[in-house]
């Protein structure tokens, strides 16, 4: 099947197989392998992206239902070598350990702020449930978002 | 040229924000799956959905015959390739032949039975479905108490006892302690089968350049030489022909300290096609054939004096093993005995330890590795003592521990406690959670019908693991500092870091030790072809081993830098300060690029000096170091639902001092979560027939952010003489130090009802249960 998108401001016209995963267009195909495969069965959220301005969680799409949709990675935040306010909070907060989640997680985090510009502590962790680290016991990405938020209200 | 920045700013101590997370928080970082090569092939692993059963044929026509199928192996075409070893050498240690496939007969679900090769990841997935495998299915134990009954299957049928290994040790004199007490307390404490359950599952890429007779192996590990060197072995490969690379690891916590079978079988299938092979463990996997941990079934007995000193503890220990040794499973359990005494100061042990069988996936070492186990034993008796004795459970604690004059202090044991102020984070925890108020509080609670706990847990740990006679593969580690022709430093480290920070911590060690700037220091790990041989990054050892290599390496090369500063200052008094020589004389100064210019040009050197700036050192520790610390948990308890709500959770712990504190909260944070895990929500369940019924996230409980307390965390600094940093490790201390805490207070607020012990994990229906049963 022949499908259109755009991906971080950049439009791919692609044909696909039917049930290829949006995560491996992503990652095979535009060769943007920030977003991370963690559980395949959109539970962990490794996986989340930006489409059309909502997180997804791209291992449980297939690419074909990205038709015609716009769509923003962890590669698509920092402009001009800018980091996005959150990433420099994640980053500030030490609020990842490994790493392997922090993509899905700060898409998540972003997600979360566009919702509610101003989250208390307890929202923000009902915000990250469907998100899981494991190594950072989430606090530091709590403070991440906390201070994202506090950021932005400035 | 670059310039290197002289800087008289410190940064040991400080809270400095990762230099590894740019990467990290950008997307760009290279996991193993991140890797591309021309002409990549797909492996998937065909697997036993039966937990015991005897493999009559494999039918591989089908799949041999669908698209893009390049080729299949079956442990008939593999039988050539070494077994998976066990690294624990041990008397009337019983070690099944551990193949990489299956040959006639499977052992537990998910064991590797063929694996299918093609050009794509769906096709090879597609294909693998078409493989016939005749199972003729047998009777199974899933249960290490069922698995020593008699009349239970024999997992291995040449051991119908199902006994893998046993283990006595004994200290002092236990029966006299025994006979001499006022009172004995007993109870049986499990610490159940837990899944680590890494973000990054495994996954290797094999790339066999056959004209070269070169085989690198990119694969998730926390160990990159130990692998080389096993799986070479296993391939009959020479080793110096094999380079391991340790990408970025997206998490461990001891699931990758292993040698695992896919990594020779991937190695094998590449050597065979004569191409690049990927294979990435899905979820299902990870969950079913990753080693899980834990897995003890604990027969505990402390006696102790009417005053509540304790004189003696037994304890039988039932070690799950599952199906195989992975590489430590034996010595896991025999951390836990080492550990039986807490922090406690009491002569008198005895242990007995059984290794059993089951046809379920191996245990070995998960996050604390032994230790947990051990303290939430100690800990549960703890507190079980001070219930029949009607005392505080902070006051038997204060009466038991080893005092701080006591130093260094022999357990019963064998080890020797560096080290330790027990009693300070003790005394600091319950003045921060405000202990004399909250019992108040929990009396008027109590009389109102609420359910109110306050649980304490003051731990001890082994760590910096550890001294190379105490360990199955050399307990030292290895560092390498090369100052640059520019005069930029670039360490190699033999330990591999996976989240743990040491690109900034090691960064921070080298430039106050050279005085120049962290921008100037590069941290290289996890590459066989480039970093001297190391030991890896797991018990709590890489920056109290792998930073006091690090440090001497720092010492040596300073010591050269000296020299050449001094020749070409032509003085003799000089010393390094912020990053250049000065003659300490005439104040005249040469900087990191000067001197590095000379010494690599070598146009004049000092006497008896070669040229360049390097130097390398492997470290021997001494001994272990012993961290400790106090963690209390305050709870309620929904009466109704059985809900369990953290109201404080205060972590008071000793590592020794820090480099960097924004580092160290991280590790308890993250320890802490995995305790909490344990106590109230994780547990892998193997149903009778074996299979694993938690074998997928929505099964099996962890953490997540709505779930977790804030966690108050703070210190108390004890340096460690061990190591000229005074370091002691913290990887581990949250998870060892938080599941007795939980329990604890969750007993204390049943008790009224009579409640002296639940196992975990304390899940509301458990709790409801007995709420129901109670009322």
């Amino acid at each position: 099947m022949n499908i259109n998108l755009t991906i971080n401001g950049k439009s791919y016209s692609q044909d696909v197989e039917p049930r290829l995963l949006l995560i491996h267009f992503l990652r095979d195909v535009a060769g943007l392998t920030g977003t991370h495969m963690g559980c395949e069965t959109s539970l962990c959220g490794a996986c989340t992206v930006e489409l059309n301005g909502k997180a997804i969680k791209s291992c449980s799409m297939f690419t074909v239902q990205a038709n015609g949709a716009d769509i923003v990675t962890i590669e698509g935040l920092a402009t001009n070598g800018r980091l996005d306010p959150m990433q420099e909070a994640f980053w500030n907060e030490h609020g990842l350990q490994c790493g392997f989640c922090t993509p899905g997680m700060i898409m998540a985090s972003k997600q979360i702020l566009y919702r509610n510009p101003s989250p208390t502590e307890d929202e923000i962790r009902h915000g990250l449930e469907g998100n899981v680290c494991r190594c950072t016991g989430y606090q530091h990405i709590v403070n991440a978002v906390k201070a994202a938020a506090a950021g932005a209200g400035k | 040229m670059a310039t290197t920045t002289v800087k008289t700013e410190t940064f040991v101590g400080k809270r400095i924000r990762r230099r590894e997370d740019p990467r990290l928080i950008t997307g760009t970082a290279t996991y193993v799956e991140d890797i591309q090569m021309p002409g990549m092939h797909y492996a998937v692993i065909v697997r036993s959905p039966h937990a015991a059963a005897r493999i009559r044929s494999i039918n591989t026509k089908q799949a041999e015959a669908a698209p893009g199928v390049v080729s299949i192996f079956t442990g008939k075409d593999t039988k050539g390739v070494g077994a998976v070893p066990c690294g624990v050498v041990m008397p009337d240690l019983r070690v099944p032949q551990h193949t990489i496939l299956a040959t006639d007969r499977v052992y537990f679900v998910g064991h590797p039975v063929a694996v299918v090769v093609a050009r794509d990841r769906y096709l090879a997935r597609d294909a693998a479905d078409l493989i016939e495998v005749d199972y003729e299915a047998l009777p199974a134990v899933a249960d290490p108490e069922k698995a020593l009954a008699k009349g239970a299957p024999a997992v291995h049928p040449q051991w119908p006892d199902n006994v893998a290994f046993t283990y006595h040790q004994d200290g002092g004199n236990v029966d006299k302690a025994f006979a001499e007490a006022d009172v004995v307390v007993k109870q049986r404490i499990t610490s159940q089968r837990l899944v680590p359950m890494a973000m990054e599952t495994r996954g290797v890429v094999a790339e066999w350049r056959g004209a070269d007779r070169q085989l690198n192996l990119y694969t998730s590990t926390q160990i990159p030489h130990l692998v080389r060197t096993l799986v070479a072995g296993m391939l009959g490969l020479e080793e110096n022909r094999m380079r391991v690379i340790a990408p970025e690891v997206g998490g461990g916590f001891g699931s990758k300290l292993n040698v695992y079978a896919e990594e020779a079988l991937m190695g094998y299938v590449s050597m065979k096609i004569q191409k690049p092979v990927k294979w990435i463990e899905s979820r299902r996997e990870n969950f079913t054939c990753t080693i899980h941990g834990r897995g003890h079934v604990d027969y505990y007995e402390v006696a102790a004096k009417r005053d509540g000193t304790i004189l003696g503890i037994k304890l039988k220990l039932i070690q799950d093993v599952g199906a195989y040794h992975q590489l430590l499973t034996p010595l896991i359990p025999q951390l836990s005995v080492l550990m039986m005494p807490g922090i406690y100061n009491t002569q008198n042990i005895r242990a007995d330890i059984v290794g059993v069988f089951t046809n379920c996936v191996p245990t070995d070492a998960y996050r604390g590795a032994g230790r947990p186990e051990a303290t939430h034993g100690i800990e549960r008796m703890v507190d079980l003592l001070a219930a029949e004795l009607k005392m505080d459970p902070a006051e038997i604690r204060f009466k038991n521990f080893v005092t701080k004059d006591n130093f260094p202090y022999a357990t019963a044991t064998g080890l020797t406690y560096d080290s330790g102020d027990y009693a300070a984070p003790l005394k600091k925890a319950l003045d921060l959670v405000g202990y004399v108020k909250l019992r108040q509080e929990q009396a008027d609670a109590r009389k109102q019908g609420k359910y109110m706990g306050i649980g304490i847990s003051t731990y001890g740990e082994i760590c910096a693991i550890g001294p190379s006679p105490a360990t199955p593969a050399g307990g030292w580690e290895s560092a390498t500092v090369k100052i640059e022709p520019s005069g930029k430093v670039t360490i190699m480290t033999g330990t591999c870091p996976h989240g743990q920070g040491e690109e900034t911590t090691f960064a921070q060690i080298a430039a106050d030790e050279l005085g120049v700037g962290l921008d100037d220091i590069l941290v290289i790990r996890g590459d066989t072809a480039v970093v001297q041989y190391g030991i890896g990054t797991f018990g709590s050892r890489a920056t109290a081993v792998g930073g006091t290599a690090l440090y001497y390496a720092l010492q040596d090369l300073k010591a050269k830098v000296k020299k050449f500063g001094a020749m070409l200052l032509e003085s003799e008094d000089v010393s390094l300060v912020g990053g250049q020589v000065i003659d300490n004389k005439s104040g005249k100064s040469k900087s990191f690029q000067e001197i590095a210019g000379a010494a690599y040009r070598a146009l004049k050197l000092p006497p008896n000096t070669e040229p360049g700036l390097m130097a390398t050192r492997f470290w021997e520790p001494p001994n272990f170091t012993f961290p400790f610390g106090a963690h209390i948990v305050v709870t309620d308890i929904d009466g109704e639902t059985g809900q369990i709500k953290i109201r404080r959770y205060v972590a008071v712990d000793d590592c020794g001092n820090i480099l960097n504190p924004l580092i160290v909260d991280g590790q308890v944070h993250g320890g802490v979560a995995q305790g909490l895990g344990q106590a109230l929500w994780e547990q892998a369940v193997y149903d009778d027939n074996g299979q694993l019924i938690t074998g997928e996230l929505m099964d099996y409980a962890v953490p997540r952010a709505h779930l977790m307390p804030w966690i108050e965390s703070h210190h108390t600094c004890t340096p460690s003489p061990v190591n000229p940093l005074g370091v002691k490790g913290v990887g581990e201390a949250g998870t060892i130090g938080c599941s007795p805490a939980v329990v604890n207070s969750v007993v204390d607020a049943l008790s009224p009802l009579g409640v002296r012990h639940i196992d975990m994990p304390l899940t509301p229906e458990k709790i409801w249960k007995i709420l129901a049963a109670k009322n």
